[in-house]
């Protein structure tokens, strides 16, 4: 290609770099927060505001202790100065007029307004996408819709604290069970301090009539947000969830360490989605969410089924594993993932699949795209245990590269202990090539598009895997992520 | 952990009584390296599986034996002890043996080498051309990349020089034969060989290790390969070892400009086998394949350890690696590409295909890519599983026995590796002692010789 193309390039390279977090505000609302610091104290306060039963204080208390024997875990592909846990405030809640909004009319107007900057449907426009938001504004749940309408299925969404009140025998049955107390650095931490988050159980032989949905926002600043996720799909019961994710633009880093644990019994299926915006720093590099979360779902029961599907292109740092263990026989797990780097960013991300059972199966499909100085790494592990007789497993890792500053990396892990499993691994990197953006500038496709194109059909096989409405903010969001930045 | 402890103060005992056996010989740098080798593996002690490039390898057996080094004189091996461990049908340009780790003038044979190919012991090169060695030893394989090499490094004592001068081309291979006898106690070597091939030249360099009466004992090689412009050299490891042998081998290659480097690996042998191979390309246009087939079975546990770096721009690489498992045994791979910045047009391929012959076999792959220029070229694939049921099926509907079936099937399975040496004699040595592993496995080698 000639000059021109190089030149055209380089100024286009410039406006992908100049493009702005497209939602960065910051909402003032007097936030009750307990000062910044960790000890037993700041747990036992967390714990007595949110006026929880003794056994989950205890809880809280015993990963509290066993975190401070742990160490940070290096391992991982990503580079990031070190943080200091004291400076980091644990809780902080919107004040509460009386005893907490009852409707939508007594939510704060401010919160209000905050959700219809970002497009959260709930509002009037609830019932027209027709999907049942609890919004979680840093902390504390605040309205959650659809209520009565899965009341009357007998499925129980709400938030996690309103969940230990309400229904204390399920959540004190599976808190823990697929990521306990002790599991890692950052869930241990999690445990040891997390705020809300959203409960949800699907009775036997439910199908969830709606997409369950959850929109998290990170709002005060350095204020850590830990939350926790419980979704349990009992025998033959099938739901979707969906978890998408913005927040203001700070200057300083916010750590952010959340848990999700996901359980199926026989013959039930849970469908996570997940797009994942938070601000990623500045062009420099300066500032963003450290994003370090631990996903995992249990296919406890036969024929069970756990499918993740994430779209990553914010957060300075992503550090983020969504996992299947696949205990119950002809149980299948899934992960496809589309993550995407610019700048600074850098992203670690990937999937573990524990294969346990008989006959079980596992598909992994993970397209990397990295661009600026973006690091991108795939770290995945496939373990097929030696009772897994006849499991099957296929991964498939791409990765695309715009630009030489770039780096993309595959550190997959295939353990194998039975001679009847059968395990496929395949992994490409490539750039976005010539010849495709010349065929379609050719026919008259200006290079943006082209790339958009290109970059679209190349996620095409994650995107499809995602509801609607997420695929096309997915489509979306990547188009803006890319604008302007032809190889 | 207080045993390993003691034993790596043996390593020092060791270390103490060959430098005062050496007295004050040898040129200064040699000991310096000795001494850096040393200092660095008292340092960071033997890897566990805590570290990253030991994760499932298990070295406790190794660290929990004290082994000691042969002290002089070597063991006797007589001619006829040597003649079974030859390999049929292959005719060396030159063979050098080296028994429990020292030369041996007797059994080598070096007459027939054309002019420009020089083969001598490390131990003489270090008194006849101290600077060639200089200029090389110690730059490809840096002791802190490896607790293994640092320890190499510490007992640097003999190994096999080869040299080729610009324009050498020698079709011929050049045989390097370490052989173990029976000791009183599990002996140790550290074989460290240099090979410097100049510009324009081909060179074949078989390393070859073998057991002759030795059991227990720990053979821990570095070579390091050098390779001129326009250089193509077919190097190979075979472990043919006795199964309760520790064999460690590292081969460390640099290669200039438009060269080919094509590295076969075949490991049959040895109870822990860790298989280094790590090529620099250096150069631009660089072709490099680096080949191996494993066979463990038993409790056998083998481990290979690939690592490519492309550093230079319109290289490219193959990695073809297969394993065979049987009984217990366990088989590692990792395999990690690193394309350096600037290395645009890289072309880096990497398979690795593994066939699980019983239940409690287990096999670890770690097929990692690791990038940092945009316009590249990289896959890789690891496959795991059975024989396939249909072929079973098909051939046993024929009237093939089970046994026979799948010996055809397995040994299908190896030949793509096999038929990629060059050096039919070596292909033709490692599939008959896969045949002669599997059950029937007799028969088709019998068939397959009277085709």
């Amino acid at each position: 290609m000639g000059d021109t193309k190089e030149l055209e390039t380089a100024r286009t390279l410039e406006a992908i770099a100049s493009e702005k977090y497209k939602y960065g505000f910051v909402t003032d609302i007097e936030a009750e927060s307990v000062p910044p610091g960790l000890s037993e104290d700041v747990i036992r306060l967390i714990s007595a505001k949110k006026g929880e039963p003794d056994w989950l204080l205890e809880w809280r208390l015993k990963a509290y202790r066993h975190w401070l024997t742990m160490t940070e875990p290096t391992w991982a592909f990503i580079h990031y100065p070190p943080i200091d846990y004291q400076q980091i405030v644990y809780y902080s809640a919107p004040k509460k007029k009386g005893d907490g909004p009852k409707s939508l009319e007594e939510v704060d107007p401010q919160l209000l307004e905050t959700y219809a900057k970002l497009g959260i449907p709930l509002n009037e426009q609830k019932a027209l996408a027709g999907v049942a938001v609890d919004a979680v504004f840093d902390s504390v749940s605040v309205a959650t819709t659809f209520r009565e309408t899965l009341a009357k299925e007998g499925i129980v969404f709400c938030s996690f604290s309103e969940a230990v009140k309400t229904h204390p025998e399920l959540v004190r049955k599976y808190l823990g069970s697929v990521v306990p107390y002790s599991d890692n650095y950052f869930a241990t931490l999690n445990s040891a301090v997390f705020s809300d988050g959203s409960f949800c159980y699907i009775p036997k032989g439910i199908r969830c009539p709606m997409e369950l949905s959850t929109y998290f926002r990170i709002n005060a600043a350095q204020t850590g947000q830990f939350e926790r996720t419980l979704i349990v799909a009992d025998e033959g019961a099938t739901v979707s969830y969906l978890e998408g994710c913005t927040a203001p633009m700070r200057d300083e880093n916010q750590l952010h360490a959340a848990v999700v644990e996901l359980v199926a019994m026989d013959n039930a299926t849970i469908k996570y989605s997940t797009i994942q915006n938070w601000y990623p720093g500045d062009e420099e590099g300066k500032g963003g969410i450290y994003n370090f979360v631990t996903k995992r779902g249990k296919c406890a029961g036969h024929h069970s089924h756990i499918s993740w599907t994430q779209v990553e292109t914010g957060s300075a740092i992503t550090w983020k594993y969504p996992s299947c263990i696949l205990l119950g026989d002809h149980s299948v797990g899934e992960f496809y993932s589309v993550a995407m780097v610019n700048h600074f960013q850098q992203a670690d991300t990937g999937t573990k699949m524990i294969h346990i059972g008989k006959d079980t199966s596992s598909t992994i499909v993970s397209k990397g795209i990295s661009a600026g100085r973006g690091q991108n790494s795939y770290r995945g592990q496939v373990k097929i245990l030696p009772g897994a007789d006849h499991a099957r497993n296929f991964t498939q890792c791409d990765s695309l590269l715009i630009g030489d500053k770039c780096g993309a990396h595959t550190f997959p892990y295939i353990e194998v202990k039975n001679p009847t499993a059968h395990m496929e691994h395949e992994a490409t990197t490539s750039k976005v090539g010539e010849d495709q953006l010349f065929y379609l500038n050719q026919r008259g496709i200006d290079d943006e598009n082209a790339l958009s194109m290109i970059v679209n059909g190349f996620c095409k096989q994650v995107f499809r895997e995602l509801p609607m409405e997420f695929a096309v903010e997915a489509t979306k969001l990547l188009s803006i992520s890319l604008e302007g930045s032809v190889g | 952990m207080t045993d390993v402890i003691d034993i790596q103060d043996t390593y020092a005992e060791s270390f103490a009584r060959l430098s005062a056996r050496r007295g004050r010989s040898g040129p200064a740098w040699v000991q310096a390296l000795r001494e850096a080798g040393l200092e660095h593996f008292r340092r960071v002690g033997f890897p566990t599986l805590r570290d990253e490039d030991w994760r499932f390898t298990n070295v406790k057996p190794i660290a929990q034996t004290p082994f000691v080094l042969p002290e002089p004189p070597a063991g006797k091996l007589g001619a006829d002890a040597l003649q079974p461990l030859l390999i049929a049908g292959l005719q060396p340009a030159a063979r050098l043996v080296f028994v429990d780790g020292c030369y041996s003038t007797e059994l080598s044979d070096t007459s027939a080498l054309p002019v420009g190919v020089s083969v001598q012991s490390v131990a003489q090169a270090l008194d006849a051309d101290p600077a060639t060695i200089q200029s090389h030893m110690g730059l490809a394989a840096e002791a802190e990349s490896d607790p293994f090499i640092a320890l190499n490094a510490a007992f640097l004592e003999d190994g096999a020089f080869v040299r080729f001068a610009d324009n050498t081309t020698l079709k011929r291979p050049i045989v390097l034969l370490s052989v173990a006898t029976r000791r009183a106690q599990a002996a140790m070597t550290h074989p460290r060989n240099l090979i410097v091939v100049g510009r324009s030249c081909e060179a074949t360099v078989i390393e070859h290790y073998a057991s002759a009466g030795g059991e227990v004992y720990l053979t821990n090689a570095v070579t390091e390969l050098v390779v001129g412009d326009n250089s193509t050299v077919h190097h190979y490891v075979l472990e043919l070892e006795s199964e309760q042998a520790f064999n460690l081998q590292t081969l460390k290659i640099r290669q200039g400009r438009d060269t080919t480097v094509n590295s076969h690996t075949a490991l049959l042998g040895g109870a822990i086998v860790r298989n280094n191979v790590h090529p620099i390309m250096d150069g631009e246009n660089g072709h490099c394949l680096l080949n191996g087939l494993y066979v463990p079975r038993g409790r056998q546990h083998m481990d290979s350890f690939m690592f490519v770096e492309h550093a230079r721009p319109h290289c490219d690489s193959r990695q073809f690696y297969k394993g065979i498992l049987a009984d217990r045994a366990g088989a590692v791979f990792s395999g990690r590409i690193k394309v350096h910045p600037g290395a645009q047009k890289t072309d880096a391929k990497q398979t690795n295909q593994n066939l699980l012959l019983s239940g409690e076999a287990t096999v670890d792959t770690k097929p990692q890519l690791e990038i940092y220029a945009d316009d590249v070229k990289c896959t890789h694939g690891a496959t795991v599983g059975e024989l396939d049921e249909q072929a079973m099926y098909y051939l046993q509907a024929r009237g093939i026995s089970a046994d026979a079936a799948r010996a055809m099937l397995t040994y299908a399975f190896a030949a793509e590796s096999l038929e990629r040496m060059n050096v039919p004699a070596i292909g033709e040595l490692v599939g008959r002692e896969l045949l002669s592993r599997l059950p029937r496995g007799r028969l088709l080698a019998h068939l397959l010789e009277s085709v």
